[in-house]
């Protein structure tokens, strides 16, 4: 009896082995992000492939969407693995945009410094909510939900009593020449472009050129970070430190992970991809405005939660993020593109939200079960 | 040869509480030392002084004999006291090979590119479960999907492998059903062979016996005497455990109520 039942044990570790592969494929938790994707970019193909979505002027659009939402996924990503969450990215958002805007027009301060005052502001309010967070141990929710409010509201105070209104328009004219703009408002890739249109692979204008000039630089960011994000997850030592943060907080204190360190990190980061994001908008658009990055803390869990990482923290991947924002940019242009009313964009996406909740519960429990 | 770890005297209080009172017992390498109380007798607070989480009130605790302060569970892990908490020492979504470096990452390369070292931690992570029965069929499965002692046993493997020299084990059985709790009891034997010094917190007799060199017992926050195990029977155990008049009172209260059952029938 005992014989059999161990010769059948190893029969059964010798199948799980067989089907590795398949497996740990469907394992991932990016899995299922990006086989929604490859399904909205199949739908989009099918229904909407001659409206002009899939050619170089289109896909540059989606993919600059993708990209922006993308940069700030990727940095809620790793603070949702951390087990946190963050309101205040939105109003980060505008309230950088405003930092970089102000001392640029109004005291004539050199576009690069304007732009760094706006990170060493993010890393403050990334800390003051780290710290809020871990000092008070109440739910992140409810800190940066105040420092939704407080970052709003002190941008608009700030900026009608400064300028008077809520809108600062003039800042193109003054990257012109400044050594740092171009790395969050430029194009890339043009003469690849000319190239391409030249073989005939991608769409001429009647002057000759390429009907997309270049690549937005946001699209660098986005991949870059992504790949970044991916490398601190699998490979390193504070990797590892966020997922058993997120996991069990008591039990990474127990084995003497520094709980409050990489939370408060966490919290820095998704700040700077705030600030990131309202580089790029405000000097490749010109002006900066207080309503700036209205609801994009929800747009960005949403891409996350689409892109397989769990609400309650412990379990994700920034290359699931980096698909959930993909699926995001397609599906709002794809329906812009077939001439859909855009307002039925936002039940998609909460429809889609709904549905990968559900399939990440599910993914999770068969992760926790004994086999 | 001196004690591992000596507790002397040890009270701590919280305000007006009194939680434990001039407890004082020793443990040596190669000893499995059981303490033994019913809810409330004071086994947690016992264990946060072991592990560091709290200082004691009075008295002191010696390490083969030298007075030391642990100035948080960081530090009392570094003098060699791990403590192994019942629920708390795994993350369950995480795999077994990082669960088990959890904090203790090895890493290889330079400045930015130091990274994790990967089939060290694999190789590290089967071997040691292995030493303790256990066949990680892959270090990359969840934790999740381990058994309850299998878990139990990841905590106690790591422990080990990090130079442990006093085990602290929380209620290590108290979840398990009695399969389980029989692998528990013997990665308790194994770590006393490897010379460690095991302090096993339980309020199961059952499982205190068959591992037990000795034996402290503790009610409301007094210690009762440790005993040698030869030197006394499960059912005086028992009997001072549940503060011996309970039980009688509970016999006679359990043969009234045969009595009323028998009038109304």
């Amino acid at each position: 009896m005992a014989v059999s039942e161990e010769s059948q044990q190893k029969r059964r570790d010798e199948r799980v082995r067989e089907i590795g592969f398949v497996h740990q494929v469907l394992r991932r938790p990016e899995f299922g992000a990006a086989a929604g994707c490859v399904l909205v970019l199949l739908f989009f193909a099918l229904f909407a492939g001659d409206s002009g979505l899939f050619s170089a002027r289109g896909t540059v659009n989606f993919l600059e969407v993708s990209a922006q939402l993308g940069i700030l996924a990727v940095a809620v990503c790793l603070l949702m693995i951390g087990g946190e969450f963050d309101l205040s990215l939105g109003s980060m958002i505008a309230f950088a945009g405003v930092i970089i805007a102000i001392p640029s027009t109004v005291l004539g301060w050199p576009i690069w410094t304007c732009v760094l005052l706006a990170f060493a502001a993010a890393v403050i309010v990334g800390y003051v909510n780290g710290w809020l967070v871990v000092k008070t141990g109440l739910p992140s929710f409810i800190v940066t939900l105040a420092t939704l409010f407080v970052l709003r509201g002190i941008t608009l105070g700030l900026t009608r009593l400064i300028t008077g209104r809520t809108q600062i328009p003039g800042i193109k004219e003054l990257t012109e020449g400044d050594w740092l703009a171009p790395l969050f408002a430029g194009q890339f890739g043009g003469s690849v472009l000319v190239w391409l249109a030249d073989q005939g692979l991608i769409d001429k204008r009647p002057d000759g050129l390429p009907t997309v000039q270049g690549i937005p630089v946001s699209i660098l960011w986005w991949l870059g970070l992504t790949a970044v994000a991916t490398w601190i997850l699998l490979q390193t030592r504070f990797g590892n430190w966020i997922f058993t943060v997120g996991g069990d907080a008591n039990a990474a204190r127990n084995v003497g992970v520094p709980v409050a360190k990489v939370k408060i990190r966490l919290f820095i980061m998704s700040a700077c991809a705030a600030t990131l994001f309202a580089a790029i908008q405000v000097l490749s658009v010109g002006s900066a405005d207080t309503s700036r990055g209205l609801q994009k803390e929800f747009e960005a869990i949403i891409a996350v939660v689409i892109g397989g990482t769990l609400l309650t923290g412990g379990y994700g991947s920034a290359i699931g993020a980096m698909f959930g924002a993909l699926i995001f940019g397609v599906v709002q242009m794809g329906i812009f593109f077939t001439g859909i009313d855009t307002d039925w964009f936002k039940a998609f996406m909460g429809a889609m939200l709904l549905a990968a909740v559900l399939f990440n519960n599910y993914v999770r429990k068969k992760a926790s079960e004994a086999r | 040869m001196a004690p591992l770890i000596e507790l002397r005297d040890v009270s701590k209080h919280f305000g007006t509480v009194i939680a434990l009172n001039g407890v004082s017992f020793a443990v040596r390498a190669g000893e499995v030392h059981c303490l033994l109380g019913d809810n409330g007798a004071g086994k947690s607070t016992l264990i946060k002084i072991l592990s560091g989480v709290h200082a004691p009130t009075t008295g002191e605790i010696r390490l083969q004999d030298r007075p030391v302060q642990f100035a948080s569970p960081r530090d009392a892990l570094d003098h060699g006291i791990a403590t192994v908490y019942q629920d708390l020492a795994t993350v369950p979504l995480m795999s077994v090979a990082r669960n088990f470096f959890a904090g203790r990452e090895p890493v290889v390369g330079w400045g930015p590119f130091k990274r994790m070292d990967w089939p060290l931690i694999e190789r590290v992570t089967r071997e040691e479960m292995a030493h303790m029965g256990i066949d990680v069929r892959d270090p990359g499965q969840p934790v999740g999907t381990l058994s309850g002692g299998e878990r139990q046993c990841l905590a106690i493997a790591r422990a080990v492998y990090f130079g442990a020299k006093v085990l602290i084990l929380d209620e290590p059985t108290s979840a398990l059903g009695v399969h389980q709790a029989a692998v528990v009891l013997r990665l308790i034997v194994q770590a006393r062979a490897r010379g460690l010094g095991v302090i096993f917190i339980t309020h199961n007799v059952h499982h205190a016996f068959p591992v037990a060199d000795t034996i402290t017992l503790l009610n409301r926050g007094r210690s009762l005497g440790t005993f040698a195990k030869d030197e006394i029977r499960r059912e005086r155990v028992v009997e001072m455990m549940a503060g011996g008049r309970d039980l009688v009172d509970l016999e006679a209260e359990l043969a009234a109520l045969r009595r009323n059952g028998a009038t109304l029938q």
